[in-house]
C-alpha cells in the first residue's frame, strides 16, 4: 500500500472557533492508482492533499506512507520524503518567477545534492517528457498557462517521484489546456506507473480518474471505483 | 561545494533583481568599512610619525631649560632668563653617574653666506658630544674635536637643507662660509633627518663649537651663559635616575632650598613623545571604535533589507520547501545573501577607505598608513556583521510553514 490513513484528523483553531478540516479520514491508495478527489469548496480536499503529501501534519490519527508512519516526523525528514518521493502540482503553478523553465524543473535536484551538470541533463529530460523541448530557457511569464503547468509537472517528475499530487491543476486553464494536462497525467500514470492524485471540483477533469473519492465536511462520503470512463 | 556555488549564484541573482536596494544596503557597509580603514590609517600615520620622531630626536635625552623667573610679581615663561652656564654643564657631566654625555647649547638664528648665496638658519653652539647626544651621523667630513671647543675654532657642521641652499650639488666640506660675517670652515655634512613632528625641517641647521658661539656669534652679557643643556642618559632605564640627579645637582649649585622654586627645568623629551605616542594609540582605537559604529549601523541596514526580502519572497520559500528544501537549506540561502551583501560591501569599502586615506594625505597633509591588519580587521568585522545581522532573517525564513508560505500572495 502506498498511502494508508487511519482516522486522520486535522483541526484548526482560529480565535474561539474550531474548524475540523479533516474529521476521521480512512483511505488506502495503491501504487499505480489514478485517484480523483472531489467535493465542495471547504470540504477538506486541500487539507487532505497537504497531509498525505507530507507538507502538513495531522492533528491526530495515523498516516502510513509506503508502510511507514510519517504522521509525527520532523520537518526536515518530511522535506526529504517530499524531495525523493513526491511531486506537487498546484492550481497557481508555483514556479519561481525569475528562474527559467529548466532551472525551475531542476530545483528539487538542488536539494538532493545532485551535481550541476546532472541537474541540467535530468531537467532537460523531464521537460522533454512533458513536451516542452525548446522552451527550457523561457521564464514562466514567457509561457502560456498550460505550458507553465507542464513545467510544474516536469518538476514533479524530475526526481523520479512515486506519486504526484495535483491540487486543482486545471483550475487556471482553459478547456483545451485542461484536457492536455489531464491527458499528460494519464500518460504518466499508464506509461511510467506513477501514482496520481488529482483534486478537482470539475466533473470533466475528474472523469480521467479510475477512482473518485468525495469529501464533505472533512469526511469521505463516497469512494467510487467505477470512474475512468475516459473522455 | 556544489550546493555552495548554486546558493551563491541564487544569492547574487536575488540581489541583482533589486540592484538599487542592494547597493544602498551595501553602502552602509561600504561607509563603515571605509571609515574604519581611513580612521585607523590616520591614527597609524600619526603614531608612526611620533615613533620616527622619537628615533630622530636622539634616544634617552633630557633637556635642561632655564626656568621661569618671577620678576616684580610677573612670572615669565620658561627660558626667559639665562640661568644656566657652562659650569653647570660640566658639573652634570662629572657628577651625575647616570649621565653618559652632556652638551651645552647656545643658539639663535643667523644669516649664513657662501659666495653670493645666503641662507637664514638656526645656528647651534654645542659641545663635542653633540653628535652622540642627538644620534646624528655625518655624510662626509669629521665631527668636532676637544681642540675645536677649547680653542673656539671657527668650524661648523651643516645640515642637508643648508648645504642644498648654499652649495647645490657641491660637497661643502672644506669650504668657507660666513656666519654673521665671521668666516667658518665647513668640516662636515650631517646625514638628513627629515621633518620633525611639528613639521620642522631638522636638516635646516648649523652646529658650531659652543665657545665660538659665545665669543663670536651670540655674545651675551654674562660670559659662560648657555641657553639650554642637552643630557644623554646611559640607557633608557637610567633616564629617571639621570633626571633626579640633574635636578638635585642643579638645585644645590643654584642654592635652591627644598621648598624653593627651581630656576630651571629638566624635560624628558623621549618620555613626552612616548606619552604622545600612547595617547595617539588610544586616539586611533577611539576613532576606529567610532567608525565601527557606522559599520554596525550598516549591519542593521542589512538585517532590515533581509527581513523585507524574506517577507517578499515568502512564496518562493514555500515553493523551495515543497520540493524538498530543508530548514538549513533555506537558512543557508538567506545567510549567504546577507554575507554576499556584507562581503561585496566590505571589498568596495576597503577601496573607499584606501582612497579616503589618500585624499586625507593629499588635502590635509596628514600621514596615513594602511596596515594589512586594519584591512583584515575591517573586512573580518564586516563579515561578522553580515553573519550576525543576516542570521535572524534567515532563521525566520527557515521557520516558515510551507503551506502558509505557498498561500502567501
Ligand atoms: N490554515 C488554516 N487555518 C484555519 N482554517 C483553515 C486553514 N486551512 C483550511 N482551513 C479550513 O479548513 C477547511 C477545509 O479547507 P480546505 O482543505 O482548503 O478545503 P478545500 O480545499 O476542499 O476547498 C475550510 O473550512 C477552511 O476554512
Ligand atoms: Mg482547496
Amino acid at each position: 500500500m502506498l498511502i494508508e490513513t487511519r482516522d486522520l484528523r486535522k483541526i484548526y483553531q482560529v480565535g474561539d472557533t474550531v474548524v475540523v478540516a479533516l474529521d476521521g479520514v480512512n483511505v488506502a491508495v495503491e501504487k499505480g492508482e489514478f485517484l480523483g478527489v472531489m467535493g465542495p469548496s471547504g470540504s477538506g480536499k486541500s487539507t487532505f492533499m497537504n497531509v498525505v503529501g507530507c507538507l502538513d501534519q495531522p492533528t491526530s490519527g495515523q498516516y502510513l506512507f509506503e508502510g511507514r508512519d510519517v504522521s509525527r516526523l520532523d520537518p526536515d525528514t518530511l522535506a526529504e520524503i517530499r524531495n525523493r518521493k513526491i511531486g506537487f502540482v498546484f492550481q497557481g503553478f508555483n514556479l519561481l518567477p525569475r528562474a527559467t523553465a529548466q532551472e525551475n524543473v531542476a530545483l528539487p535536484l538542488l536539494y538532493s545534492r545532485v551535481p550541476a551538470k546532472e541537474r541540467a541533463e535530468r531537467a532537460m529530460a523531464a521537460l522533454k517528457a512533458v513536451g516542452l523541448e525548446g522552451r527550457e530557457h523561457h521564464r514562466p511569464t514567457q509561457l502560456s498557462g498550460g505550458q507553465q503547468q507542464r513545467v510544474a509537472i516536469a518538476r514533479a517528475l524530475v526526481n523520479d517521484a512515486a506519486i504526484i499530487f495535483a491540487d486543482e491543476p486545471t483550475g487556471n486553464l482553459d478547456t483545451r489546456a485542461s484536457r492536455e494536462i489531464m491527458e499528460l497525467f494519464v500518460r504518466l500514470n499508464e506509461e511510467k506507473g506513477i501514482t496520481v492524485i488529482v483534486v478537482t471540483h470539475d466533473p470533466d477533469t475528474a472523469s480521467f480518474s479510475k477512482r473518485i473519492i468525495r469529501f464533505l465536511d472533512g469526511r469521505i462520503v463516497a469512494d467510487d471505483r467505477n470512474g475512468g470512463q475516459g473522455a | 561545494m556544489n550546493g555552495l556555488v548554486s546558493t551563491f549564484r541564487i544569492a547574487v541573482e536575488a540581489l541583482w533583481v533589486n540592484k538599487m536596494r542592494s547597493f544602498l544596503t551595501m553602502l552602509g557597509i561600504i561607509i563603515g568599512v571605509g571609515a574604519v580603514i581611513a580612521m585607523l590609517a590616520v591614527g597609524e600615520g600619526a603614531s608612526r610619525k611620533i615613533s620616527q620622531q622619537i628615533s630622530t630626536l636622539g634616544s634617552n635625552l633630557l633637556i635642561v631649560l632655564p626656568g621661569s623667573v618671577t620678576s616684580g610679581g610677573i612670572r615669565m615663561g620658561s627660558g626667559t632668563q639665562m640661568t644656566l652656564n657652562m659650569a653647570d654643564a660640566e658639573a652634570i657631566e662629572k657628577e651625575c653617574p647616570a649621565v653618559e654625555a652632556v652638551s651645552p647649547i647656545l643658539n639663535g638664528v643667523a644669516q649664513v653666506v657662501y659666495g653670493n648665496a645666503n641662507w637664514s638658519t638656526g645656528v647651534y653652539g654645542a659641545g663635542v658630544s653633540i653628535l652622540t647626544i642627538r644620534d646624528l651621523a655625518l655624510t662626509s667630513g669629521r665631527p668636532f674635536t676637544e681642540q675645536d671647543i677649547r680653542s673656539a675654532a671657527k668650524v661648523c657642521l651643516i645640515g642637508q637643507t643648508v648645504a642644498d641652499n648654499l652649495f647645490g650639488d657641491m660637497d661643502p666640506t672644506g669650504q668657507i662660509v660666513r656666519i654673521k660675517k665671521v668666516p667658518f670652515t665647513v668640516i662636515g655634512l650631517l646625514e638628513p633627518k627629515g621633518q620633525s613632528l611639528m613639521g620642522q625641517d631638522q636638516d635646516d641647521v648649523v652646529y658650531i663649537p659652543i665657545t665660538t658661539a659665545q665669543k663670536r656669534i651670540f655674545g651675551t652679557h654674562f660670559a659662560g651663559m648657555v641657553r639650554s643643556i642637552m643630557v644623554k642618559a646611559k640607557s633608557a632605564d637610567d633616564l629617571p635616575a639621570a633626571e633626579s640627579q640633574v635636578n638635585a645637582l642643579l638645585r644645590q649649585r643654584h642654592r635652591i632650598g627644598p621648598k624653593g622654586e627651581a630656576d630651571f627645568s629638566v624635560r624628558n623629551l623621549t618620555q613626552m613623545l612616548q606619552v604622545a605616542e600612547q595617547s595617539t594609540k588610544v586616539m586611533t582605537l577611539l576613532l576606529g571604535a567610532i567608525a565601527s559604529v557606522s559599520l554596525l549601523v550598516g549591519g542593521i541596514g542589512i538585517m532590515n533589507i533581509m527581513l523585507v526580502s524574506v517577507t517578499e519572497r515568502t512564496r518562493e520559500i514555500g515553493i523551495r520547501m515543497a520540493v524538498g528544501a530543508k530548514i538549513r537549506d533555506i537558512r543557508f540561502q538567506f545567510l549567504v545573501e546577507a554575507l554576499t551583501l556584507s562581503f561585496f560591501g566590505g571589498m568596495i569599502g576597503v577601496m573607499a577607505g584606501v582612497t579616503a586615506s589618500w585624499v586625507i594625505t593629499a588635502l590635509a597633509g596628514w600621514a596615513t598608513v594602511i596596515t594589512p591588519l586594519s584591512i583584515g580587521l575591517a573586512v573580518g568585522f564586516s563579515g561578522l556583521v553580515g553573519i550576525f545581522f543576516g542570521y535572524y532573517p534567515a532563521y525566520k525564513a527557515s521557520l516558515l510553514n510551507p503551506i502558509e508560505a505557498l498561500r502567501h500572495e
